[in-house]
C-alpha cells in the first residue's frame, strides 16, 4: 500500500511523524504538570498556608500539614550530600587529575559505574539487612533509643548512592582544564596542591557545581531505600538518630490506602512540590553544565 | 632567612604530600560499599538459587522452597511494554531534534524531556496512577510499562539525538546529490551510520528502568501468582525485592536475596552490553 504513495506524500508523512511526536514529548509533560496541579487544587484550597508550616500530618482529622516531611527531606538530601562531598570530590581528582590512565583509575572508575547501575532497592535493602544493625550498635554505646532506622541510616544510604552522580561529572571537567594554565602554575613553583587549589578547583568551580546540584536533585527525590530504613514516622525528627520521614517516601507509604478526595489531593500536592523543585534543580545544573561546555 | 624559606618549602611539600593521601584514602574509601554491597549479594544471594527459584511461583507461608518466576516474567513484560512505547517514539523524536536545532517546537520538545529526565520516580508512579490505575479500575502491567516507558524516554532521546549530532553532513548530502529522498535519506543513511549509539542509549535505558520500583508501586502493583495479562496487577523483581525485604520472614528474605543477586546480575549485564556494543560496532568518521 505504502509503495502506491507518491514521493511527495511519503515526505510529508515522514515530516508529519517526525514533528507530531515532538509535539506528543511536549503535550505529554504538560499534561503531566497539569494533571498533578488539578489533583492538588483541592488540597491547595482547603490546606492553605498550614501545608507549609504545620507539622502535623493526621488524614484522620484531616490535618495536612507537610513541614516536618520537608524538614525530613532536606535533613535526609543535604546530609547526604555532606557525607558523599569529600569522596566525590577525592574520586573526581583521583580520575582527572592525579591517575587518568592505569589500573586504579580503570578500577575505580568501573567501581563508580557499578555504583551507580545498581537498583535503588537493592541498596534499600542492603542497608536494611548491614547499616541499620551497625546503627543500632552505635546507637546503643551512645545511650540513646536503638531504632536504627532513622535520618542518619538514611542519610548514609543516599550519599552512597549519590556518590557517582557527583563524581562522574566533576572528574570530566576536571579534565577539561587546558594544559597550559596548569603548566604555567607548576612552572612558577607551586605544588601539585597548590595547582589544585589555586588553579583547577576555581576554574572547574562551575561544573563541580553542577555535578553537586544535580546529585542533591537525585537525593531529594530518591524514593525506595529511603522509605526502607528511614522509619516513616510523619513527625519532626528531634535528632539525626530519630525516625522521619521524607515527601516521597511518604506517598510510596500511602498512596495505595488514602481514600478520602483531600487525602489523595493532599498527596498530589506534596507530588507537585517535588516536581517543581526537582525541575528547578535539574534546570539550574543543566544550564550551568552547558554553560560551561560552551566556554572550553 | 633560607633556614625559613626551607621550612615553608618542607611545609608545602608536605601539605602536598597528606592532600595525595587524603585524596587516596578516600577514593578506596568510595570503594568500600560497593564490595560490600556486591559480596553481601554473592553470599546471601548465590546460596538461595536453585532450578526451583527460577521455575515456580512463591510459595505460601510456612512452606519452603518456592522460587519468583511470576516476577521474572512479570519484569519482562513490563520492560517490552515500556521498549514497546518508548523506544520508537524517543527515537523520533531525538531525529527530529537532530535535524531541526534551533526552533520552536524543538526547544519546547528539548526542554520537555529534560525536565521529564529529573523528575522523581515516584512522581511519575503517582500521576500514571491517576492516568491509568484509577479510569481503568485496576493496577495492570500496562500502567505499570507506561510509567517506565516515561522513564526510559528521555535516555533514548538524548542518546538518538546526541549521536546522529556527530554524523557528518557530508554523508547526508551526498545521499540527498545522488537524488534520495529525504525519509530514505534519514531511514537508510543516517539512522543506521548511527545505529551503534542509538542501540546503546536503548540499552543504558532499559537498565535504567530494569530496577525501578517506585513508579510500579501503585501501576503494576504486585501478584504473587503468574500472570502475562496486559490488563491485571503484575509482579516485578523490584517490587518483589521490596514487599519481601520488609517483610519480617527469613523465607522471604531468602527469595528477596536471591532475586536482588539476579537483578543487579541482568542490570550489570546489560550495562556491559552497552560498553561492549559501543566498542564493537564504533563507526570511525
Amino acid at each position: 500500500m505504502l509503495s502506491n504513495l507518491s514521493l511527495q506524500t511519503k515526505e510529508n508523512i515522514f515530516q508529519q511523524i517526525l514533528s507530531k511526536s515532538a509535539l506528543f514529548v511536549a503535550a505529554v509533560l504538560s499534561l503531566f504538570f497539569l494533571t498533578l496541579l488539578l489533583k492538588s487544587l483541592p488540597a491547595l484550597w482547603s490546606n492553605g498556608f498550614n501545608f507549609f508550616t504545620g507539622t502535623v500530618w493526621d488524614p484522620l482529622t484531616g490535618e495536612y500539614g507537610a513541614f516536618s516531611l520537608l524538614y525530613g527531606t532536606l535533613l535526609t538530601s543535604v546530609g547526604a550530600l555532606l557525607l558523599t562531598l569529600p569522596l566525590a570530590l577525592s574520586i573526581a581528582l583521583f580520575l582527572g587529575e592525579f591517575f587518568r590512565q592505569g589500573l586504579a583509575a580503570s578500577a575505580l572508575r568501573l567501581s563508580v559505574e557499578l555504583l551507580a547501575g545498581i537498583p535503588s532497592v537493592v541498596y534499600g535493602f542492603w542497608a536494611l539487612f548491614v547499616l541499620v544493625p551497625l546503627i543500632r550498635r552505635l546507637e546503643t554505646t551512645l545511650g540513646i533509643v536503638p531504632f536504627g532506622v532513622g535520618i542518619l541510616t538514611a542519610a548514609l544510604v543516599l550519599a552512597i548512592m549519590i556518590i557517582p552522580y557527583a563524581a562522574s561529572l566533576s572528574a570530566e571537567v576536571i579534565k577539561l582544564v587546558p594544559q597550559d594554565i596548569r603548566e604555567a602554575a607548576y612552572s612558577l613553583g607551586a605544588t601539585r596542591y597548590e595547582v589544585i587549589r589555586r588553579v583547577i578547583l576555581p576554574y572547574a568551580r562551575s561544573g563541580i557545581c553542577a555535578g553537586i546540584l544535580l546529585a542533591f536533585g537525585r537525593a531529594f527525590g530518591e524514593t525506595m531505600a529511603v522509605t526502607m530504613v528511614i522509619g516513616n514516622a510523619n513527625k519532626m525528627p528531634a535528632s539525626l538518630f530519630d525516625t522521619g520521614n521524607t515527601m516521597a517516601s511518604l506517598i510510596a507509604n500511602e498512596l495505595a490506602e488514602a481514600t478520602d478526595p483531600l487525602y489523595v489531593s493532599s498527596l498530589a500536592q506534596i507530588g507537585l512540590l517535588l516536581l517543581a523543585v526537582s525541575a528547578l534543580i535539574n534546570l539550574a545544573g543543566r544550564s550551568i553544565s552547558k554553560k560551561f561546555s560552551v566556554e572550553t | 632567612m633560607t633556614n625559613t624559606i626551607n621550612n615553608t618549602l618542607r611545609w608545602r611539600q608536605l601539605l602536598d604530600k597528606v592532600f595525595f593521601g587524603v585524596i587516596c584514602f578516600f577514593s578506596a574509601l568510595s570503594v568500600l560499599p560497593l564490595i560490600l554491597i556486591l559480596g553481601y549479594l554473592l553470599v546471601k544471594g548465590v546460596t538461595s538459587l536453585n532450578w526451583q527459584f527460577f521455575c515456580r511461583v512463591p510459595q505460601p507461608l510456612g512452606e519452603t522452597g518456592g522460587g519468583i518466576l511470576n516476577a521474572l516474567c512479570g519484569s519482562l513484560l513490563l520492560l517490552a511494554v515500556a521498549f514497546l512505547l518508548a523506544v520508537p517514539l524517543g527515537l523520533f523524536v531525538g531525529i527530529y531534534l537532530a535535524e531541526n536545532k534551533k526552533n520552536r517546537l524543538a526547544d519546547c520538545a528539548r526542554l520537555s524531556v529534560e525536565i521529564l529526565q529529573g523528575v522523581p520516580s515516584i512522581v511519575i508512579g503517582l500521576v500514571l496512577y491517576t492516568w491509568l490505575v484509577l479510569p481503568l479500575k485496576s493496577f495492570s502491567a500496562l500502567a505499570g510499562g507506561a510509567a517506565l516507558a516515561l522513564m526510559m524516554l528521555p535516555v533514548s532521546v538524548r542518546s538518538t539525538e546526541e549521536t546522529l549530532r556527530l554524523i557528518p553532513p557530508e554523508l547526508k548530502e551526498a545521499a540527498l546529490a545522488l537524488g534520495v529522498p529525504y525519509y530514505r535519506t534519514i531511514l537508510r543513511v543516517v539512522v543506521p551510520s548511527g545505529l551503534s549509539g542509538i542501540v546503546t542509549g536503548v540499552l543504558l535505558s532499559l537498565a535504567r528502568v530494569a530496577g525501578e520500583t517506585a513508579p510500579l508501586l501503585f501501576t503494576a502493583f504486585g501478584n504473587p501468582f503468574l500472570s502475562l495479562a496486559l490488563f491485571q496487577p503484575i509482579e516485578s523483581l523490584p517490587h518483589l525485592i521490596f514487599y519481601y525485604a520488609t517483610s519480617p520472614y527469613a523465607e522471604w528474605h531468602r527469595l528477596a536475596w536471591g532475586a536482588s543477586f539476579v537483578l543487579v546480575a541482568g542490570v550489570l549485564f546489560l550495562n556491559l552490553a552497552a560498553k561492549f556494543l559501543t566498542r564493537r560496532w564504533r563507526v570511525q568518521f
